[in-house]
């Protein structure tokens, strides 16, 4: 008990260094994945059909790579085109991308599942397509989406700790520092609780959006 | 009085409307009927402006025009045949939705929804959601939701074609109330009997053979 005592500070500074990548993540990349997803929707013209084949390419290329290696290149990578981030910057620049990529294809199948009926009429109701946007679609699509948001939330509480391999304390990091200088597994098995706790608020917090949602079908 | 005149409508080459021409007269019901596939659902969606004729003329009044231009003058509104009402909202802010974002007091638009509820016999589910509604409710709020806007015209996509058999004169007698009241209507369907029971005046439209 005395020992976890001791430990607690650091192992709760990583975890504020945990939080504030996850949150930051989160404001970041789900406005983000929304506007690409909207970029993703029936391309028209030339230049539609250019940044959709762009938006594509880019989400290819961030799902079908590992975000521990996006988080390499972001960091060791990059200055040598001369993009230069400080460690924690590198971190969010990478997640926020790796996570929209993600949110984009998790949102562009919510606008998909919306019947083009319902702009239809919006359209005879003489709404704008931002109007109808803001009215009719969106509140719409983040219904759809909400469980698959949900999962991938909760990946990121986990992911958040791949941060690590450019130096950045986070939880796990700090529980690992401490488990290896005093030799004992604990500082591990609080770190393991502590993740518990934090995926366990955010999947009642879900919850209860999901709840707020049903309202109507 | 609104005129359609050589209407083609082509879908991956194959000839759905050919030279169509329709009238809508002021304060009349005009049936649209036809086999299934025969193309209503197009012509209706092309009066709509929702879908581009491949020629045709619109002629508004005597002048020019185009569908684009009659639904931003608000002249035209319709009732989806599935009825399109938005799950997201209530039955009122359904029908006040589109008045209050352009510009009607906030106040007005839900009297004025009250009293359209009023008059088609929904007063009690102002609150309710779409997905609490009846057929035949979720047909009586899309119709209140394009009445809000004050149309000249009113079109129907097959009004009978999700109810049950015993609501179809209840429809033909809103259709008659409306007329009574002055409105100019065009109903799409292939309900030969509920046409002769509402209409006019009656446009068939043949299906076109397959040309090779
Ligand atoms: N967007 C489209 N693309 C391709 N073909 C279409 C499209 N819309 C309609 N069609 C075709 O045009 C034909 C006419 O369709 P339409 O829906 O207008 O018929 P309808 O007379 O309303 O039939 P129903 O009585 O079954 O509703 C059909 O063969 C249909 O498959
Ligand atoms: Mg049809």
């Amino acid at each position: 008990m005395q020992y976890l005592i001791e430990i607690l500070p650091s192992l709760m500074s990583g975890a504020q260094m945990t939080l504030s990548i996850f949150a930051l993540t989160i404001i970041g990349a789900i406005p983000l994945g929304m506007i690409l997803a909207v970029g993703l929707m029936r391309a028209k013209t030339w230049l539609m059909k250019g940044v959709h084949a762009l938006l594509t390419a880019y989400i290819w290329l961030f799902r079908g790579t590992p975000l521990l290696l996006q988080l390499i290149f972001v960091f060791y990578g990059l200055p040598i085109l001369g993009i230069v981030f400080d460690r924690y910057s590198a971190a969010l620049f990478a997640f926020i991308l790796n996570y929209a990529a993600y949110f984009a294809e998790i949102f562009r199948g919510g606008f998909a599942a919306v019947d083009r009926g319902q702009t239809e009429a919006s359209m005879m109701l003489n709404l704008t397509r931002w109007q109808t946007l803001r009215y009719v679609v969106i509140p719409q699509v983040v219904k759809i989406v909400l469980p698959s948001i949900g999962n991938e939330v909760i990946n990121l509480v986990k992911d958040s700790s791949l941060v690590y391999v450019i130096g950045l304390g986070d939880l796990l990091r700090a529980g690992n520092v401490a488990s290896a200088r005093d030799v004992t597994l604990l500082p591990l098995v609080m770190v393991g609780v502590i993740y518990l706790v934090l995926t366990l608020v955010l999947t009642l917090g879900l919850k209860l959006l999901e709840k707020h949602f049903s309202y109507y079908r | 009085m609104l005129e359609l005149k050589n209407i083609s409508k082509q879908f991956g080459g194959r000839k759905i409307l050919d030279d169509i021409n329709v009238t809508i007269t002021d304060h009349q019901t005009l049936a649209i009927v036809g086999p299934s596939g025969a193309g209503k659902t197009t012509l209706l969606r092309i009066i709509s402006g929702l879908e581009q004729p491949d020629s045709g003329t619109f002629i508004w009044n005597g002048i020019q025009t185009t569908p684009q231009q009659l639904r931003l003058d608000g002249i035209i509104g319709v009732v989806f045949q599935n009825f399109e009402l938005f799950p997201n909202l209530s039955v009122q802010d359904n029908i006040t939705l589109s008045p209050i974002l352009h510009g009607q007091d906030p106040k007005a638009a839900k009297a004025n929804a009250l009293q359209l509820l009023a008059q088609l016999d929904l007063a009690d589910q102002a609150s309710a959601y779409p997905f609490s509604l009846s057929g035949g409710q979720k047909q009586r709020v899309a119709i209140a939701r394009a009445l809000a806007l004050n149309p000249k015209i009113l079109l129907y996509d097959e009004p009978t074609s999700a109810l049950d058999p015993a609501l179809r004169e209840s429809v033909a007698d809103l259709v008659k109330q409306f007329k009574a009241n002055g409105m100019t209507q065009v109903i799409v369907t292939h309900d030969l009997a509920f046409a002769d029971l509402v209409a006019d005046a009656t446009l068939t439209v043949k299906k076109q053979e397959a040309v090779d």
